[in-house]
């Protein structure tokens, strides 16, 4: 996703999206869209707990809320960095079969005898390399990263088929499969609920509060004149992309403990998860545009749309439904709004 | 793939300065000498040599595909001689239906510079919408109910082109939210029910079987696809038009190209193909439930793209697509045969994806290069 996939938005609709974005005029209306657009995803996730609480028996207890947080672990830790690619205006969808492949390759590692305290730090190291990989392709070979994501989701995911096959390693000890999710002592929150809060306090410290995170929302508006004003683009999308590749790959130790087996299928297809929960939340996919605290409310409102329909029974086709419904829907009503917004003073085409 | 781009450029210097601001910027790097205002008679010269060029070098990509795929199916001949037996060949042609058939359709909605990731999921309920309406109606002719199937499809398609082109949201999320969609509805209409080959007539599920002079009617009706729509793109005013769109959405619009409509059109035409794809799926398969085409999506758009067909829109043939399916089709087939363990296959393919990209991006920096008249201002 170059600066060039900014106009297929544009393509549409030379006004109403770009515009807000890059016109000064207009940054005042933008922010309060952006503050209804974040505020109305939160308040999405405060109305469903609350609905999921009444309605739905065994919802609103500390057990279930120590499972939800479970479910959505993965999808909460790949989501930060995520969010930070797309802001860029590029995006990963290798991260799932980043996770697949440290998956086997744990597993392989541990058949092979190899300790655990050696397999979890190598694993997170391939995962950045992993992500590495992605970052060179983009920045040095300049290749799209929509492209080049696709291909190396192809990659990965059959490198990993290569290193385990069809089989499942199952037989870690259960000091470590129990440990990954175990609870906080006192809650029933698991650990993994505070690695998730800290790396989000930081992802978001590092997106909002510092010079290096404004650049990357002045990199997913216009990353030519970012350049130009001093910021190394290649070198961010870099580190970026190395970001996404090591929480892919810490995230792929955490699910093989999780589920207490490693396989070359783990995680298939939560890509697309990934990026609907960060869609959802308010973050555009042109890049220049959105925030963490949304993002974080788009991945705990599916998580709990999901629970609360499986807790009461629903089927989970439903989900799909919701989500699907919910992504358009979150698209489709700002962009509407805007335009009916933007449609008074509209300079006419030149011809 | 921004160079490619320029096929379709010539039309963008005059307005340079208007769409600019707008975030277009194509990527920089051609914009410099924009800047520098050439002389207009200079402009149509290189637009000419562009056109020229960028035609040649679609040729050239294409070719090279061609090769591609003919070294494989040439090595993997030599090393075990069944593969060309004729069997062999009709089973290669009927994987390669589906995928072709979807990379068409996927080409299109590219070239207009938007994708279509619903199409698994649109496939998926058309072909179990096929199965239950030979269940539920036992008494309808065949004809029919496939002209339902491909209905579905154009539904769906005409969803996905009305909350584009008309809601004018990207198509990328527009697209992941209906894949869940239509995924869901799938699910839900399904609800865990299976459709068997027993309750299908065996005069549709002949239809996979039924060879025209040797090829397979399924493979055949792709073939029609192919170059119907090749026909289309190459020829027709409107199938231009979708060049120029994908090229550079707002000269497109300046030059009074309805923009809506040409990104409408592709996603239902798209959609009608994913349904087509479905009916062939339940046809051939036999055994349908709610998970068919699940994690298509990809795969299509990366036969689409190792077929030379740009993910930015704007330039690609649906011939290079319709190669790049067969090409990913070829490799299953052939690594069994080569003795390589199958597990290698998805890494063989994410190599020819990003290859495919990668030399796509090397012609396409050549041809800017040679555009400028040799000067080399590299990114």
């Amino acid at each position: 996703m170059g600066p060039e996939v900014d106009t297929p938005g544009t393509s549409a609709a030379p006004a109403p999206p770009a515009r807000p974005r890059t016109g000064a005029r207009t940054g005042a209306a933008l922010r309060s869209l952006l503050h209804t657009r974040e505020a109305s995803i939160i308040g999405a996730l405060i109305a469903s707990v609350l609905a999921a609480s009444l309605l739905v028996e065994g919802f609103a207890s500390g057990r279930n809320a120590g499972f939800l947080v479970l479910d959505v672990a993965a999808i909460a830790l790949i989501a930060l960095p995520m969010t930070l690619v797309i802001i860029t205006g590029e995006i990963d969808l290798s991260v799932a079969s980043t996770l697949g492949l440290t998956s086997a390759v744990m597993g392989q590692l541990w058949v092979l005898g190899v300790p655990l305290e050696t397999i979890v730090p190598l694993c997170v190291l391939l995962g950045a390399v992993l992500g590495a990989v992605n970052g060179l392709l983009v920045t040095v070979a300049g290749l799209p990263s929509l492209a080049v994501t696709i291909g190396t989701m192809a990659l990965y995911r059959g490198l990993a088929y290569v290193v385990l096959g069809d089989r499942a390693v199952a037989d870690f000890p259960f000091s470590w499969t129990g440990g990954a999710t175990a609870r906080l002592p006192g809650t029933d929150l698991p650990w993994v609920a505070l690695l998730i809060a800290v790396l989000a306090a930081v992802f978001a410290l590092v997106l909002h509060a510092t010079p290096v995170g404004r650049s990357l929302y002045a990199i997913g508006s216009n990353a030519e004149a970012t350049r130009f004003s001093g910021v190394s683009v290649r070198w961010t999308k870099l580190w970026l992309f190395v970001a996404s590749g090591t929480v892919a790959g810490g995230a792929g130790v955490f699910w093989t403990l999780q589920y207490g087996s490693a396989r070359a299928d783990n995680a298939f297809g939560l890509e697309l998860s990934v990026v609907a929960a960060v869609l959802l939340g308010g973050v555009s996919i042109f890049g220049g545009r959105g925030a963490l605290p949304g993002v974080l409310a788009g991945v705990l409102l599916l998580g709990t749309i999901r629970n609360a329909l499986r807790l009461a029974d629903v089927s989970s086709d439903v989900l799909s439904i919701v989500t699907g419904l919910l992504l358009v829907v979150s698209v489709v009503l700002p962009t509407t709004l805007a335009r009916v917004r933007a449609r008074r003073p509209r300079p006419a085409p030149p011809s | 793939m921004s160079g490619t781009d320029d096929t379709g450029a010539p039309a963008a210097p005059a307005p340079a300065p208007a769409p600019a601001p707008a975030g277009t910027a194509p990527r920089t790097r051609t914009r410099p000498p924009n800047g520098a205002g050439p002389p207009p008679e200079r402009v149509e010269e290189h637009g000419g040599g562009d056109v020229r060029t960028g035609r040649r070098i679609r040729q050239v990509r294409e070719l090279g595909i061609l090769l591609a795929l003919v070294l494989l199916v040439a090595v993997t001949a030599l090393a075990s001689p069944g593969f060309l037996s004729g069997q062999s060949v009709r089973d290669l042609l009927l994987g390669a239906t589906l995928l072709t058939i979807l990379a068409v359709g996927q080409s299109m909605v590219l070239i207009t510079r938007n994708v279509d990731l619903s199409v698994g999921s649109v496939m998926g309920l058309s072909a179990f919408a096929v199965g239950l309406l030979f269940v539920s109606f036992p008494g309808l002719p065949t004809p029919v109910v496939m002209l339902a199937g491909v209905l579905v499809g154009t539904a769906c398609g005409v969803v996905n082109g009305v909350l584009v082109a008309a809601a004018r949201v990207p198509a990328l999320v527009v697209t992941l939210g209906t894949l869940y969609m239509f995924r869901g509805i799938d699910f839900w209409w399904a609800s865990g029910r299976q459709v068997n080959a027993a309750d299908m007539p065996e005069g549709f599920l002949g239809l996979a079987r039924i060879s025209l002079l040797g090829i397979p009617l399924p493979a055949a009706i792709a073939a029609a696809v192919v170059l119907a729509a090749g026909w289309y793109l190459r020829n027709y005013r409107s199938g231009r038009e979708l060049y120029a769109v994908g090229s550079e959405p707002a000269a497109a619009r300046l030059v009074g190209i309805p923009v809506d409509r040409r990104v409408f059109a592709p996603f239902v035409v798209n959609g009608s193909l994913a349904g087509l794809a479905g009916v062939l799926y339940a046809a051939r398969f036999g055994t349908l439930d709610a998970t068919v085409g699940t994690g298509l999506e990809l795969e299509v758009v990366a036969a689409a793209v190792v077929g030379g067909v740009a993910i930015f829109g704007g330039s690609g043939t649906v011939y290079g697509a319709a190669l790049g399916a067969l090409l990913l089709s070829a490799i299953d087939a052939a690594l069994p045969m080569l003795r390589v363990d199958s597990f290698w296959q998805q890494a063989v393919v994410g190599l020819l994806i990003l290859i495919s990209i990668g030399l796509d991006r090397l012609l396409a920096l050549r041809t800017a290069r040679r555009l400028r008249g040799g000067g080399s201002r590299g990114a």
